[in-house]
C-alpha cells in the first residue's frame, strides 16, 4: 500500500487541480488499498471456514473443528478492522469526490444501497456464527457461516458494478449539461461486472488461501509435521488453487473487452506506442521514455494473442489518442505485468504440487517450496493491488470513463493532506495491532490455551486457571 | 417522501442500537482501575460483542440511502461538515479497530491501552455525530458553497446536539448493561450499573429540556417545529424517561429497556419531525433534494428487501443474546 502511494505521487504533474485532488487520490490509494486485503479475507474465508467446520462435523474430525473455530476467532479481528475499514471508504466516497457523489450519485446508488444489505446480513451472521460456538448445536452452527460465504459474494459483486461503471458508464444520458434518464438497474447489470466480479472473487480465493496455507507452511518448516498443520495447510492450497488455475482464463476474458472498451488503457497495458501494422508483440518490462519504448523484450505475435485473441489485430496505439487522454502508461504497465508474472508463478506452484502429489510424491518435503508458500500470501495480495492500480491509474485521467474527468470530482480543499496524515498514522497502528493480537493468539494456542479469555484484572487469571 | 421516511428509520435506528454500543465506552471509561472495572468490562464484552458490527450498518445504510437518494445534499452536508465527519469517522476506526483487538489481546497493558483507546472514541463519536446534527438543524449547511468549517458544528445547537447525543447513549447502554448484568446473575454488578445509570439519566433529561432555550434563538426554524408539530414526541420522550428511571429504581430492567429506547427514539424522531419537511433545514426541502425517479423507487426496492431479510435475522440474533446459553461465558 505504500508502494501505491509513492507510484500515485508520480501522477502529480498538473499545477491547475483542485486543491483537494491530490490528497483525494492518495487517500483513496491508501483506504482502498487497504480494505481490500481485508475485503478478500471477509469474502473467502467464510467459505473455508464453512468446508472446514463440514470436515469436522461430518467425519468427527476435532481438528478439523478445532481448526474452523480457531479461524473463525482470528476472522473476528479481521472483520472488526474489515468494517471500519469499509465505513471508512463509504464516507470518503462523500467527502473526497463531491463532484463524483453529487452528480452521480443516483445513479450508482442503487449498486451500493445492495452492497449494504447484503453486507448487513453479512454482519449479522458473522455475530450468530462466531459467538454460536458452543452454544448452537453444532451441526446446525455450521450452516449460520453459510449466509456470509454467499453475502460477501454478493457484496463483491454489487461493488465492482460500481468500478465497472466507472470504467463502462451506463445507465444514464446527458442532455444540455443535466445527467437524465437515470436508470440504476443498468449499472447493478452492465455488461462488464460480470467479468470484473469474477476475476476480483477469483483473487479473493487466491489471497486468501495462499496466505492461510502460508501460515501454516511456516509451521511445517519449523518442524510442527502435525496433522493439525498438514489439514490447516491443504484446505486453503486447495482453494487457492483452483482459484490460481482458474484466474488466467477469467483475466484473459476480461481484458479480451479491452480494446473495444478502454483503447488507451490497453495501449499503456502492452506498451504499444503505435498502431502495428499487422500482429503486435509482447513487450515484456521496458519503460516509455519521451515517447520512445526502452529495454523491452518483444515477442512477436504474443500481444495480439492475448489482448485481442488473434495472430493478425494489433493492439490499438497509443498515437490513436488524444495526448490529454493518455493515463500514466509506465505505472500502469508495470502494475498489469507484474501482476500477470505473480499470477503465473502462483499458478505454477499451485499445479506442481497437485501433479506431484497426484505421482506420489508429497512437497510438504520439501523446504523449497514450503518457503515459496510461506510469501504466497503477500505475493497474492501484491498481484492484487498491482491489478488494481492497473486498472484504476489505466483509467485516467478519467474517474467516469469518457465523461467525467478525475479533478472535475475532488473538492478544493488542501485540508484534506491532514486527513491523509492522519489516516496514515491511524492505519500504521491498524495494522501493528491486528499483527500483534493476531501472533499473540497464535503464541497462546500453540502453548494450549483454548480459549483465549479477555485479559482484564485477576479475574482473567482466575478464568484461564480454570481453563488449564 | 417515504425514501425520506426509509432514510429517517436508518437514523433512529442506528441512534438507538449503535447508540447503546457507543454508550457502553462511557460505562467502560468510568469503569475504574483494572481489577475494579474487570467485571464491568467483561460485561461489556459480552453484551456488545456478537451485535456491534450489525447495529453498525445502520450506519453505512444511511450514509448509503442518503447519497443515493438526495445526492446534492449530501454533497453538500460532506462539503461543509468535514471536520466533525472525519472526527466521527477516526472515531468509528479506532473505536471498532480496538474493541476487536482488547477481546484477544494477550496481556494486561495491552488490553488497557486498547480499552482506554475504545472507551474515548466510543465517547467521542456520537458527539460529532451530534453536533452534526444540530449544524443540519440550525440552517447552518448551505445547499451551494461550503459553510463555516468550524462555525458551522460549533454553535449551541450543535454543541448541545453532541452532548445529548453522548448521553442518550450512555444512558441506552447503562439499561442494557444493568439488564444483561442482572441476568447473567451479576447482582452487584447490576447495581453499580443502576446508580450510574441513573444519574446519566437524569443529567441528560436535564441537558435534553434545557437545550430547548437556546435552540429557540440559535435555531428558530427547529424549535418552531418542535414546539408545535413535535410537541407530542417531546412530551411522549419525557415521560419515557421519568418511566425508564422509575423502572430502574424499582429493579425492573427488563421492562426498563423498551421505555428506554421508546425515550431516545422519541427525541430523535422530534428532530426528524421538528425540522420537517427540510431535508438541510432553512436550505433545501425534502422533495426539492430528491435524486432520480427510478433510483428512488430502486431505493425503496432494496429498503423492502432488506426489511424481509435483514430484520428477521437482526432479530433472531437479538434473540440469541438474550437468551439463557449467550448470557453464560464462552464455554
Amino acid at each position: 500500500m505504500g508502494t501505491t502511494n509513492l507510484l500515485l505521487t508520480a501522477l502529480s504533474s498538473e499545477l491547475a487541480d483542485p486543491a483537494g485532488l491530490m490528497p483525494a487520490r492518495q487517500q483513496m490509494a491508501l483506504s482502498l488499498g487497504w480494505h481490500i486485503v481485508l475485503a478478500c479475507f471477509g469474502v473467502a474465508l467464510p467459505a473455508m471456514i464453512f468446508v472446514m467446520h463440514w470436515l469436522g462435523v461430518r467425519r468427527r474430525d476435532d481438528t478439523a473443528l478445532l481448526l474452523a473455530h480457531r479461524w473463525a476467532k482470528v476472522s473476528a479481528v479481521l472483520f472488526a478492522i474489515g468494517v471500519v475499514s469499509g465505513t471508512a471508504l463509504a464516507f470518503q466516497m462523500g467527502l473526497l469526490w463531491p463532484g463524483l457523489m453529487g452528480t452521480y450519485g443516483d445513479v450508482v446508488g442503487l449498486s451500493f444501497a445492495f452492497e449494504g444489505l447484503a453486507f448487513f446480513l453479512e454482519a449479522i451472521f458473522l455475530g450468530i456464527y462466531l459467538y454460536g460456538w458452543g452454544r448452537i448445536d453444532p451441526r446446525k452452527h455450521l450452516w449460520f457461516v453459510l449466509p456470509m460465504a454467499i453475502t460477501g459474494i454478493i457484496g463483491t459483486y454489487c461493488i465492482l458494478t460500481v468500478n465497472a461503471w466507472m470504467n463502462a458508464p451506463v445507465g444514464f444520458d446527458i442532455i444540455g449539461g443535466e445527467v437524465t434518464n437515470i436508470d440504476p438497474w443498468a449499472v447493478l447489470f452492465n455488461p462488464n461486472a460480470i467479468w470484473q466480479f469474477l476475476h476480483m472473487w477469483v483473487a479473493a480465493y487466491m489471497v486468501a488461501g495462499f496466505s492461510v496455507a502460508a501460515v501454516y507452511a511456516v509451521g511445517l518448516l519449523k518442524g510442527r509435521r502435525d496433522r493439525y498443520h498438514r489439514l490447516g495447510f491443504t484446505l486453503p492450497f486447495a482453494f487457492a488453487s483452483v482459484a490460481a488455475v482458474l484466474q488466467p482464463l477469467v483475466g484473459h476474458l476480461l481484458g479480451a473487452r479491452l480494446a473495444e472498451t478502454q483503447p488507451a488503457k490497453l495501449a499503456a497495458f502492452e506498451l504499444a506506442t503505435e498502431t502495428d501494422d499487422g500482429a503486435s508483440p509482447l513487450r515484456i518490462g521496458g519503460f516509455l521514455v519521451d515517447g520512445v519504448v526502452k529495454w523491452s523484450i518483444d515477442i512477436p505475435y504474443l500481444g495480439s494473442l492475448m489482448a485481442r485473441n488473434s495472430f493478425t489485430k494489433p493492439v490499438q496505439g497509443l498515437d490513436t489518442i488524444p495526448v490529454e487522454d493518455h493515463p500514466p502508461v509506465n505505472i500502469t504497465h508495470w502494475a498489469f505485468q507484474s501482476m500477470i508474472g505473480i499470477g503465473i508463478l502462483l499458478m505454477l506452484a499451485a499445479v506442481v504440487f497437485w501433479v506431484a502429489r497426484w505421482r506420489g510424491r508429497d512437497l510438504l518435503e520439501q523446504r523449497l517450496f514450503l518457503r515459496f508458500v510461506a510469501i504466497s500470501g503477500v505475493l497474492a495480495a501484491i498481484a492484487m493491488e498491482a491489478g488494481w492500480i492497473a486498472t484504476e491509474v489505466g483509467r485516467q485521467p478519467w474517474i467516469v470513463y469518457g465523461i467525467m474527468r478525475t479533478p472535475e470530482a475532488a473538492g478544493d480543499n488542501s485540508g484534506l493532506w491532514w486527513l491523509l496524515g492522519t489516516t496514515m498514522v491511524v492505519y500504521t497502528l491498524m495494522t501493528i495491532g491486528a499483527a500483534i493480537v493476531i501472533r499473540s493468539m497464535a503464541r497462546r494456542w500453540r502453548d494450549g490455551e483454548q480459549d483465549l479469555p479477555s485479559p482484564y484484572g485477576p479475574r482473567a487469571d482466575q478464568l484461564s486457571g480454570r481453563a488449564s | 417522501m417515504a425514501v425520506a421516511a426509509a432514510m429517517f428509520v436508518g437514523v433512529v435506528a442506528y441512534a438507538l442500537f449503535g447508540g447503546a454500543d457507543f454508550g457502553s465506552g462511557f460505562f467502560d471509561l468510568t469503569a475504574g482501575g483494572s481489577e475494579r472495572g474487570a467485571e464491568l468490562r467483561t460485561q461489556i464484552d459480552r453484551s456488545i460483542g456478537p451485535v456491534w458490527e450489525a447495529n453498525h450498518v445502520w450506519l453505512i445504510y444511511v450514509l448509503v440511502t442518503w447519497w443515493t437518494a438526495f445526492p446534492e445534499a449530501f454533497a453538500a452536508a460532506m462539503n461543509t461538515l468535514i471536520v466533525p465527519m472525519f472526527l466521527a469517522l477516526f472515531g468509528i476506526v479506532l473505536r471498532g479497530a480496538s474493541f476487536a483487538f482488547r477481546k484477544y489481546a494477550a496481556t494486561l497493558a495491552q488490553a488497557r491501552l486498547f480499552g482506554v483507546v475504545f472507551a474515548l472514541s466510543s465517547v467521542v463519536t456520537p458527539f460529532f455525530f451530534g453536533t452534526v446534527a444540530g449544524a443540519i438543524a440550525s440552517g447552518r449547511v448551505p445547499m451551494d458553497g461550503r459553510g463555516d468549517l468550524i462555525g458551522s458544528w460549533v454553535n449551541p445547537t450543535s454543541l448541545f446536539g453532541g452532548v445529548i447525543a453522548v448521553g442518550t447513549c450512555a444512558f441506552l447502554a447503562g439499561v442494557f448493561l444493568t439488564a444483561d448484568a442482572d441476568r447473567a446473575g451479576a447482582t452487584r454488578l447490576a447495581e453499580i450499573l443502576r446508580l450510574r445509570t441513573l444519574s446519566v439519566g437524569l443529567v441528560t433529561g436535564a441537558v435534553v429540556f434545557a437545550a430547548l432555550v437556546p435552540i429557540e434563538r440559535d435555531a428558530p426554524t427547529l424549535a418552531d417545529g418542535l414546539e408545535t408539530r413535535a410537541a407530542p414526541l417531546i412530551v411522549l420522550s419525557f415521560l419515557a424517561g421519568v418511566g425508564t428511571l422509575v423502572l430502574l429504581v424499582r429493579r425492573r430492567y427488563a421492562l426498563a429497556r423498551p421505555v428506554a429506547l421508546l425515550a431516545v427514539a422519541a427525541v430523535v424522531l422530534g428532530w426528524g419531525v421538528g425540522q420537517y419537511p427540510w431535508l438541510l433545514v432553512d436550505q433545501i426541502t425534502i422533495a426539492d433534494a430528491a435524486g432520480a425517479r427510478a433510483t428512488l423507487q430502486g431505493v425503496l426496492i432494496a429498503g423492502a428487501v432488506a426489511a424481509a431479510l435483514v430484520l428477521p435475522s437482526l432479530a433472531y440474533l437479538y434473540r440469541l443474546t438474550q437468551t439463557e446459553e449467550w448470557t453464560r461465558p464462552e464455554h
